[in-house]
């Protein structure tokens, strides 16, 4: 290891701009004669639209145009899309309502896209929203994750039931077989909480139009700047895509949210021709609350099979997942593909069967968001597991061990076959730093001191490096999941990579240059990695699912065999030696057996002079570019253990100890992965404790900001001890599993593990806020109080 | 926001002599409830008199049994008190609480009293202590001045100058933070004078601050926690939201005001 290669703790280099205010995001891009949009948003969550009236804010000062749905559709302007097709059991295709970008006749949730005004100042163009006259027949509203499909209310004419699909997987028949003949059933009701992702920076769009090439540019925070220019193009038809430029520079933070192509930004590029003058729109955190695709809220009910020797046997689920009023980008894939098949967890359990069906509501899109299926599947799976433990008077670490899978790779019963794993490692790791053995004493301690002790695992699994292009697409994915790269040599030896990933906080250009230095033997100085801009970029799939190491990655290494192949050829000519003899060590072409040698950056400029070799031989120039597609999903897991306080008398739950012990495979730079799992719990002991949309019944979402939406601070949080085991993947050239998502994943479960035992019944939900672990710490105490 | 005009008076009679000539003006003071609420366009003053200039509004003095805080004193500025810590320190660990440090070193105790925010800490404070709200036209009693939410004795125009605390002999505040915002969800302010012992609640009330005399009482025999032993608040006159409905609030009621006078009795 260098200090700057594979698995060196080097420091973000990206973070100098970052912490001195010289990052560049979406907002900070001002360009001549802007001008600013403003959207009127539907104030009711589900009313027919019978007439809007522009013409008294169209004469407001400073208002440039007014438009609505009606003029995106007379310039042929397609809707929103959703890129994945699920089939529901009948084999009949999900039911999509159409995603106007400003409605047309009907708005479904707060917050959807009635007009747009464009003036001269933002203040301009509220004033005039103001004036725009909108006659809404009010309806009826259905909110209810549970009761949506039985509402006599619709969403869209397309799905009566306001259901999407009824999807399934895995076998009914040997999972009924399997319940038939099980010792114990355990059965447990879980609701998982709607989540706003709430980056730092609020959703931006930046549109210009130059009449002179016919071309577009759109300035936008998204995580996949190639995705959103093909959709725009192809499927929306804003512009040609080849006449279309998407630059997403600096952006803070998307988890997701950033991933999926909007309204605002559809509207704005269109709108930039309209008015013949760049148009910019900046969320802000009230729109941002209302109108960015929100995460989970699936309602499930689920069993666990056991047979007499406490060995899982089966499991079947039922979930109903809420996906809003529109079908979001990816929507569809959340609750089905990117659920299910990690319903198995880390466990051999021969017979799986899931059926789920997707709602719509009257509420915000709700898509991907950091996990995006798999903290759901987490959060059943390993609430039964701790819930059958419990039932079956085992110990909870001891029956996890006892149904790990340990023979690889492992053909799962819903899609999955795991490549690697040492699952009983990582509880031995997590058990030690956990000083599990003393937790007893612990809970008497606390027991002294009035408070009531508890202790939770989660053993999760994810499925990330996503993903093959041919096994998505045959589970009706409309895009490849490779990733690309382009390396670039210099004359002088500094190399710039351009790669198809994206990076929004992930640390791309330090981890990724680690590769480069390591591969290449340059200092990390001397190298540049550029993302986020369709026109100096290759077609490239961008960052979610934890993809960018494992895909991203392994596509710049499989450019760097190219180079260093490529340098070869030069350095045989300049040193007049066999290519067969040159090898490549330390950032050195040398001749083997000899000690002559040329350093990488005279092979660099060798190449690009050329005058050591003909054109004839070799082409000149050192660039190479590669397209990576994986060969599987990769497997990152791990054990998460949470240690809680709660004080009966308020309620508090304060976390004591966290304990968290991933196999991640390789990793690239420790202290990037350790500030992702600290992000990740953080993340996820939100969702357990502090964080939960609300919409009340007529629709409005009463937690539309951070007074009553409540985000993590890090007082609620504990030191995390955070330890590490490696299985290399086998399915990439690097070793990688992918780290971004593991925390946000595993902490829920743990977390309310953790209450459940101190309370000594499983009768929480999340979010466990004080009032309701007072009411639970109520119910816990009632047998006591009648003894 | 709307357009608005903007004065920056640099005396309190100028400053009410600007809000007397207008009719839509609303004064400025740390600008933590008013801003957002005209970002929001929720309000629309037509002129803002914003009185972080006027001199005469700031400092904390101490004179004799009483500790005197001009209404445009920050929150950070009470909270590091010396003289405060000294004096009253739950005063100080009151406004140590308020927010974060941002809105500390903006929010001031006059726009904290006159606003009369339901789940504000100060009031609970002026209760509790006895205060007196000195405006630039009278001097009035905490029990007089806070009315129910958002809702005091302040006629039009009427700008408070100074908040008077006598010094009790025991004092203690006891907040339990709404998790998100970081009101109070529930605080009690519990302070033992020669008189007898006030006990103020804030966050919880339906209808604002209130005192709860079956707790003064109880206190004022025994100034020990137990002596609140059976003493509940009723459920009907506590505020319900999705943080907590009226039955864990009022509860909460209870149990603060056992911390406050733990904490009260502790600190000899």
């Amino acid at each position: 290891m260098t200090a700057t290669g594979i698995g060196a703790p080097v420091r973000r280099k990206e973070d100098q701009r970052f912490v001195t205010g010289q990052g560049r995001y979406v907002d900070d891009f001002n360009r001549p004669g802007q001008t600013y949009a403003y959207f009127l948003r539907s104030p009711h969550a589900h009313a027919k639209i019978r007439s809007i009236d522009t013409g008294p804010a169209t004469i407001m000062p400073g208002v440039v145009a007014v438009f609505t749905g009606d003029d995106l559709a007379s310039d042929k302007i397609g809707g929103l899309i959703c890129g994945w097709m699920i089939h529901s059991k009948d084999g009949s295709p999900m039911k999509a309502g159409p995603h106007p970008a400003l409605a047309q006749g009907k708005v479904r949730y707060v917050g959807d896209h009635v007009a747009v005004v464009i003036a001269e100042s933002l203040a301009q163009a509220k004033d005039a929203a103001e004036a725009i006259v909108v006659d809404y027949e009010v309806l009826p509203a259905v909110v209810d994750t549970a009761e949506a499909a039985k509402a006599s209310v619709q969403v869209h004419d397309v799905s009566p039931d306001n259901t999407v699909f009824n999807w399934h997987l895995g076998n009914r028949e040997e999972t009924e077989a399997a319940f038939a003949r099980a010792r114990h059933v355990t059965k447990i009701d879980l609701v998982n909480n709607r989540l706003v992702p709430n980056p730092i920076e609020p959703r931006a769009a930046l549109g210009e139009y130059d009449p002179g090439t016919d071309a577009y540019t759109l300035y936008t925070t998204s995580q996949n700047p190639h995705v959103a220019r093909l959709v725009l193009s192809a499927f929306i038809g804003v512009a040609p895509e080849h006449k279309l430029r998407v630059i997403a520079p600096d952006v803070g933070g998307g988890f997701g949210s950033k991933i999926f192509i909007y309204a605002e930004e559809t509207v704005c590029v269109w709108a930039a021709k309209k008015v013949k003058r760049p148009v910019k729109w900046t969320s802000d955190r009230t729109e941002a609350f209302l109108a960015d695709a929100h995460g989970r809220d699936h309602v499930t009910h689920a069993e666990m099979a056991t047979d007499e020797n406490g060995k899982i046997i089966g499991l079947r689920v039922h979930t109903v997942a809420n996906l809003g009023a529109y079908l979001s980008t990816f929507s569809s894939s959340v609750p089905t593909y990117l659920y299910a098949p990690l319903l198995s967890g880390q466990y051999d359990i021969p017979a799986i069967y899931c059926e789920v069906d997707a709602v719509y509501t009257n509420t915000a899109p709700v898509d991907a968001y950091r996990g995006a299926g798999r903290p759901e599947a987490t959060f059943v799976v390993e609430r039964l597991v701790e819930k059958t433990a419990r039932e079956l008077g085992q110990d909870p670490a001891e029956f996890r061990r006892r149904n790990y899978i340990t023979q690889f790779p492992h053909q799962t019963p819903v899609i999955m076959t795991y490549d690697t794993g040492d699952y009983a490692a990582s509880l031995d790791k997590a058990l030690e730093l956990a000083d599990y053995r003393n937790f007893q004493q612990r809970k008497q301690d606390s027991a002294r001191r009035g408070k009531l002790r508890g202790i939770g695992f989660s053993s999760y699994i994810e499925a990330c490096g996503i993903a093959p292009s041919q096994a998505v697409g045959s589970l009706g994915a409309g895009v490849g999941l490779w990733e690309s790269a382009e390396v670039r040599v210099n004359p002088t030896g500094s190399v710039e990579v351009l790669t198809g990933s994206h990076s929004h906080g992930q640390g791309h250009e330090t981890t990724f240059a680690q590769l480069v230095s390591d591969r290449l033997g340059i200092p990390i100085d001397q190298i540049s990695i550029v993302h986020g801009d369709t026109d100096k970029v290759q077609f490239g799939m961008g960052t979610y699912g934890s993809r960018s190491g494992a895909v991203g990655m392994s596509a710049i290494a499989k450019a760097l065999d190219k180079v260093i192949a490529k340098g070869k050829k030069v350095a045989a000519h300049v040193l007049e030696a066999s290519e067969g003899d040159i090898e490549f060590k330390d950032g050195k072409f040398g001749v083997a057996g000899t000690d002559r040698a040329l350093g990488f950056g005279e092979v660099a400029l060798q190449a690009y002079i050329a005058h050591k070799f003909s054109g004839q031989d070799l082409e000149p120039g050192l660039k190479e570019g590669a397209f990576y597609d994986p060969t599987n999903f990769t497997f990152p897991a791990g054990v998460h253990i949470c240690e809680v306080e709660i004080d009966p008398d308020t309620g508090v739950t304060r976390i004591d100890r966290w304990t968290a012990v991933d196999d991640f495979g390789v990793i690239i730079n420790p202290m990037i992965v350790e500030g992702q799992v600290h992000g990740g719990i953080a993340q996820g002991v939100g969702q357990a404790l502090l964080e939960g949309a609300v919409y009340d019944q007529s629709g409005q979402l009463v937690t539309a900001s951070f007074n009553d939406y409540c985000m993590p601070r890090a007082i609620d949080l504990p030191s995390f001890q955070v330890g590490m085991t490696v299985t290399p993947c086998p399915s990439n050239p690097l070793g990688i599993k992918g780290c971004g998502e593991a925390g946000a994943i595993a902490a829920p479960p743990a977390v309310i593990n953790a209450i459940t035992d101190a309370l000594g019944h499983e009768d929480v939900a999340m979010p466990a806020t004080p009032q309701a672990v007072w009411r639970a710490a109520q119910k816990a105490r009632m047998p006591m109080a009648a003894e | 926001m709307y357009a608005f005009d903007y004065h920056r008076p640099t005396s309190v009679k100028e400053a009410a002599n600007l809000a007397g000539q207008s009719e839509e003006a609303k004064f400025l003071a740390g600008g933590h409830t008013l801003l957002p609420t005209m970002k929001l366009r929720l309000a629309g003053p037509a002129s803002l008199i914003d009185l972080g200039q006027i001199a005469e509004l700031r400092g904390i003095q101490r004179s004799g049994d009483a500790i005197t805080i001009g209404a445009m004193t920050k929150h950070a500025e009470v909270a590091s008190s010396a003289d405060i810590r000294a004096a009253i320190p739950a005063l100080a660990e009151l406004a140590e609480l308020i927010g974060d440090p941002h809105v500390r070193n903006r929010g001031t105790i006059g726009g904290s009293v006159a606003n009369n925010d339901p789940s504000a800490d100060y009031p609970a404070a002026c209760l509790a202590l006895d205060a007196a709200i000195v405006t630039d036209k009278r001097r009035i009693a905490a029990d007089d001045f806070f009315q129910g939410i958002f809702t005091t004795a302040l006629d039009e125009g009427e700008i408070i100058t100074q908040i008077s605390f006598p010094i009790p002999a025991q004092a203690a505040y006891a907040k339990f933070r709404n998790p998100a915002s970081r009101y109070a969800l529930v605080g009690v302010f519990v302070a033992k004078h020669a008189g007898g012992v006030r006990v103020a609640v804030t966050g919880a009330g339906s209808n604002g601050v209130f005192r709860v005399p079956e707790m003064e009482e109880a206190l004022s025999r025994n100034f020990a926690p137990e002596a609140l032993d059976g003493i509940a608040v009723a459920e009907d006159e506590m505020n319900s939201d999705i943080h907590a409905d009226a039955a864990y609030r009022a509860h909460l009621v209870g149990v603060m005001a056992r911390r406050a006078v733990e904490a009260a009795a502790a600190r000899d």
